[in-house]
């Protein structure tokens, strides 16, 4: 046994080591990312491991090694589940011979999303079991489990950790990692993996009926237990559970849910020994659903009668407001407001990066257009008004077409990072292109998948291993669509740019720009240096025209501009200058 | 209510806040005690305002209530007064005395707290304030910075000043482990000793 200080991330990861996990898939999305980015780092692997290029391609590549009999773990967010649901649903009808277990990250209050959407709904539609861990120590703790448990019903099991357990920490203690020496053999069975409708009815109600018996195991599971201490009692799920404990007081009974399809009757049993049951639990009401069904005439409160939020996450304070309303105690936190008008400092496209000098350019170009975008960093062209829509993956292309198709008379320009094209772009590429679409598509190309924290795609040139393939071309990828005009540019040129942009904005039909500059992240990394830029004092007139470019690198004091040490040297603001007071350090 | 001795760390992303929470981490595991800890990644880490919770003995979630806080170390000195509202009444705060504005004041124009006006908010608290750009430099590295604030906070922590500095040692790139003892020791000179 060992004791270490690690991100709840990193203890699944080591988890899975503990498992023996022989094939790892996954798509990368905050905040499941760094599962697969510790199991790609190991230089002792015993298993394969990629970076797919989406959920579904993850998650049916994992689903066909476990119908092989290894064990493979897939990792997404919540919203790349319902990418992969396609195959999740079926999955379910056909089962697994190794265990598989699917993480779906979820992201309440989306920190880092566009929606707060709720796993063990999935779970329960599509009839798997589901584990949430409450800690750090049980997300490690259950992931062994859970590929016990899918060998056990030959079933996918959904693995749904939160924000607060994959990005917090703890001292968590770990078993001895054991290499995954299984090796895969395919028997082909046409009625179990041949979904037409003559063998899917009876795998459906194969699926059904496991039910009772899933139940039954996991009241054993020890995910879902309880306290009798009184004749109130509270019922939490997830996170949830760890606040409630911290504040519950005593001679109040307590049951931590971790583990579903909940077993209705151990469930009903525990409910019907109170006078009154309070359900805490983050986004949907999934726990007091169950609790509702089996409660009789003893009185839930929850969700679903206004004494919890359905939306953003659980804290402590959250949780002490929602004891007090439901009479369990007396807050005991005093109230803390922030202090008021400070300017906020959201998150910012890096001084360098890439995106900035492309939205200038299509700015510059198409004044008055419409701007579809995507999911990436550069969804923060928000900031530069460059932005206006983002649904999810792949939704700038389809969005855009939609619109040239509306009536709408302006022109309209969407942009997309490279890993989303590779996502679900090429997609939309192909329908635009396919339907007559006149419209501009602006490919972000930075060669990585950035915001997730730099994970390798196909258009990177490397493996998640690191090990070399030949890059995707974009370019021939774009003409293959039937796209004629493309056109690969600079984006730290800026009149070079804004040059193609023109020549694209008088074409008809789809045109497609790709604008490449390495992530200035990843050109820190390896050793790109371009030295930094100076404003000359003497030769600034504070007119304002770099300030408003909106990089970090710029302050402004004393009616002049200032470069400060963030200043990576794309040399854009040196370009946007009206009197070339922007010089190079060391220059002039 | 939980036992536990909870800090806040916060700055803005890219400062070495999650490294000094590792810091931390680790020295608890070092003094074999129970730690918890939430920490800002993703999107958040562009240059946005982050925030690290660490909860020494802590045994339940990871997160600190507004009004909790028993020590809030800042990295920069807007983020400070961001944050001062988690401070439980009595609460000492160690700020490095640096101010960056954030991008938003110069482009849309937004109007700032001075340098003054900032550290005269947060003298209602236990404050302690200095110039870790500077030590840190002095000590030979600007990158050693959190290693400056970890420093002079520590007299504040109920851990040993060794098993920090062991932390410290096990974690940062060696390298830098010398610059880095040296940042923990000027800084602990000038955070003083409760």
């Amino acid at each position: 046994m060992e004791r270490r200080y690690l991100l709840g991330n990193e203890a699944i990861a080591h988890a899975c080591l503990e498992s023996g996990v022989d094939f790892v898939s996954g798509y990368p999305g905050t905040p499941s990312s760094e599962v697969i980015d510790a199991l790609r780092a190991r230089p002792d692997r015993s298993y394969y491991v990629e970076w797919s290029v989406n959920e579904k391609v993850a998650l049916e590549n994992a689903l066909a090694a476990a119908w092989c009999g290894i064990r493979a773990l897939c990792t997404m967010k919540h919203v790349g589940l319902n990418v992969a649901a396609d195959p999740l649903m079926t999955s379910a009808y056909t089962g697994v011979t190794g265990g598989l277990v699917i993480m779906s990250a979820d992201d309440p209050f989306a920190h880092s999303s566009q929606n707060e959407q709720d796993t063990r709904c999935y779970a329960h539609f599509a009839r798997v079991l589901c584990l949430d861990p409450a800690s750090v120590q049980e997300a490690h703790d259950m992931i062994k489990p859970a590929f016990e448990l899918s060998e056990e019903f030959g079933l996918p099991v959904l693995f749904r950790p939160t924000t607060r357990i994959c990005h917090s920490k703890g001292d968590v203690e770990l078993g001895p990692a054991v290499p995954g020496l299984r090796k895969g053999e395919f028997h082909k069975d046409p009625r179990q993996y041949v979904v037409i409708p003559a063998h899917t009815r009876v795998l459906h109600k194969k699926l059904n009926e496991k039910q009772p018996a899933i139940r039954k195991r996991l009241v054993g599971a020890g995910f879902n237990r309880f306290e009798i201490r009184g004749k109130t009692a509270v019922i939490a799920g997830g996170i949830g559970a760890s606040y409630v404990q911290e504040l519950l007081p005593a001679g109040v009974s307590f049951m931590k849910i971790g583990a579903y399809p909940i077993d209705e009757e151990w469930l009903g049993d525990f409910v019907r020994k109170h006078e009154k049951v309070l359900v805490v639990e983050e986004l949907a009401p999934e726990i007091e659903e169950t609790v509702r069904q089996v409660a009789g005439c003893v009185p839930v409160f929850g969700k679903k009668n206004g004494y919890a939020p359905y939306e953003g996450e659980l804290s402590p304070q959250v949780v002490a407001a929602i004891l007090e309303k439901a009479g369990f105690l007396k807050n005991p936190f005093l109230p803390a407001e922030p202090v008021p008008g400070l300017p906020p400092r959201p998150p910012i496209l890096c001084a360098g990066c890439l995106h900035r000098g492309a939205f200038y350019a299509i700015k510059k170009v198409f004044r008055d257009a419409i701007y579809p975008s995507d999911i990436g960093c550069y969804t923060l062209g928000l900031q530069l008004g460059v932005v206006d829509t983002t649904i999810c993956m792949g939704a700038s292309i389809t969005v855009a077409s939609g619109i040239a198709h509306s009536g709408e008379t302006r022109d309209v320009v969407c942009t997309i990072g490279d890993s989303t094209f590779l996502h679900t772009g090429i997609q939309g590429l192909i329908n635009a292109v396919y339907n007559g679409a006149d419209m501009t598509v602006v490919i972000l190309d930075n060669r990585i998948t950035a915001m997730t924290g730099h994970q390798p795609n196909p258009n990177t040139g490397a493996t998640a291993c690191g090990i070399e393939t030949p890059p995707v071309s974009l370019d021939a990828v774009c003409r293959a669509c039937g796209v004629r005009f493309v056109e690969t540019v600079d984006p730290y040129d800026i009149t070079g740019m804004v040059n193609v942009l023109q020549e694209a904005k008088k074409r008809k039909g789809v045109r497609v720009v790709i604008a490449r500059q390495m992530c200035v992240i990843s050109a820190r990394r390896a050793g790109v240096k371009r030295g930094r830029y100076i404003v000359d004092p003497e030769t600034c007139t504070g007119c304002g025209t770099c300030v408003r470019f909106g990089c970090p690198a710029i302050e402004f004091e004393d009616e002049k501009a200032r470069i400060n040490e963030l200043c990576s040297g794309c040399a854009i603001c040196a370009q946007l200058c009206p009197v070339g007071a922007i010089v190079r350090e060391g220059k002039r | 209510m939980s036992g536990s001795f909870d800090i806040l760390i916060v700055g803005i992303g890219g400062q070495g806040t999650i490294l000094a929470s590792n810091i931390l981490g680790e020295a608890c595991l070092i003094e074999g005690r129970h730690v918890k800890g939430a920490e800002t990644h993703g999107m958040a880490q562009r240059g946005g305002s982050v925030e690290s919770h660490i909860r020494i003995d802590g045994r339940y979630g990871p997160l600190i209530a507004p009004g909790q806080v028993d020590l809030l170390i800042s990295f920069d000195l807007l983020e400070a007064l961001r944050y001062s509202h988690y401070l439980r009444k009595g609460g000492r705060i160690v700020v490095n005395s640096h101010l960056v504005l954030p991008t938003s004041v110069y482009t849309q124009k937004l109007p700032a707290p001075t340098e003054d006006e900032i550290v005269k908010a947060l003298k209602k608290y236990d404050l302690c304030l200095l110039d870790a750009d500077r030590i840190a430099n002095e000590a030979g590295s600007p990158l050693s910075q959190n290693v400056v604030m970890l420093g002079a906070a520590s007299g504040w922590m109920p851990l040993k000043p060794a098993t920090l500095l062991e932390s410290v040692r096990r974690l940062v790139p060696r390298k830098t482990v010398e610059i880095n003892t040296k940042a923990f020791e000027m800084g602990r000179e000038a955070g003083g000793t409760g």
